[in-house]
């Protein structure tokens, strides 16, 4: 039962998630990178799967470093959201149309 | 046997928080579920013997960056209803086409592929080196360059998160404490003759 596929589908699964988050919740950023954080979820796993059946250490760091990266895009990407709270009073992506010719 | 059934449990509680943090309407319950979301990834990640990246994930994405989601979130005010999308009809079937068709496609895939590493599946660890040994021991070593890049990364990023944060727009209205204190006589009081 917990065999390697069955992570890979778990996975995949949540993946598929985070890909429809995007999707259908494409006017709210904060919910974008909340669907971000799942897909990243969903390849840690992966990573962590494979690491553990194939008997090698390197899939953990692979997470070990994606973890540090993901901390560092979710600082600037709610940092980000904050100035565009402040000077836009919104979130929504549909109101960042400034650039639009 | 009981490993089989913990799978199941912590598997069946990532999907359904995955799903309920796409699918709830308030940002304050999508992110609560995603904290859930996590802790049941901690679980699976337990089950395959990552014991230190799986208490990592609760240190730091549960107790700092879901806080820090958490805090945006009730920091900024959001009407949840300003939020509601006028193409929703349109945008979730296709939603879920995707979904399904990725998914499919790598269940189809998985399950006709011969996987050549069952016969590994073994526990990686001998009782003598724990999770966090062999890990420190390869990350200390062979990565030790990409490991202190990526502390140079989070450097840049907290200088990044703090500069864009610290300048104030124009617009907004806060207190000018030096201008309060330092106010004269003749710059608020005219005399009429």
């Amino acid at each position: 039962m917990m065999t390697l596929n069955a992570f890979l589908i778990v996975a995949a699964i949540l993946f598929g998630l985070g890909m429809a988050g995007i999707v259908i919740n494409r006017k709210n950023v904060i919910a974008l990178l909340m669907s971000i954080e799942l897909i990243l979820l969903a390849v840690n796993t992966n990573l962590i799967a494979f690491s553990y059946y194939m008997n090698d250490i390197a899939g953990q760091i692979f997470v070990f470093f994606i973890l540090a990266i993901a901390a560092a895009e979710a600082a600037i990407g709610l940092a980000i959201l904050m100035v565009l709270y402040r000077t836009r009073g919104t979130i929504n992506v549909g109101a960042m149309d400034t650039l639009k010719g | 046997m009981i490993v089989n059934v913990l799978f199941m449990f912590f598997s069946a509680l990532l999907l359904g928080a995955g799903l309920m943090v796409i699918t709830v309407q308030n940002p304050v319950k999508s992110a609560l579920f995603l904290v859930l979301a996590f802790i049941a990834a901690t679980g699976l990640w337990l089950l395959l013997t990552a014991e230190f990246l799986a208490l990592i994930l609760v240190l730091v994405y549960v107790g700092a960056v879901m806080t820090l989601f958490l805090f945006v979130v009730m920091t900024l005010n959001i009407d949840p209803a300003s939020l509601r999308q006028p193409y929703l009809k349109f945008y979730i079937p296709l939603g879920l086409l995707f979904t399904a068709l990725l998914g499919g496609l790598l269940i189809y895939a998985l399950g006709h592929t011969q996987s050549p590493f069952i016969i590994y599946a073994q526990s990686m660890n001998p009782a003598s080196t724990s999770n966090v040994t062999q890990l420190g021991t390869q990350l200390y070593t062979e990565y030790a360059l990409p490991f202190e890049m990526t502390g140079v990364l989070l450097l840049i990023a907290i200088i990044a998160a703090i500069s864009l944060s610290l300048f104030q727009p124009f617009s907004s209205k806060h207190q000018s404490i030096d201008a309060q204190i330092n106010v004269r006589k003749a710059d608020r009081l005219r005399t009429v003759k």
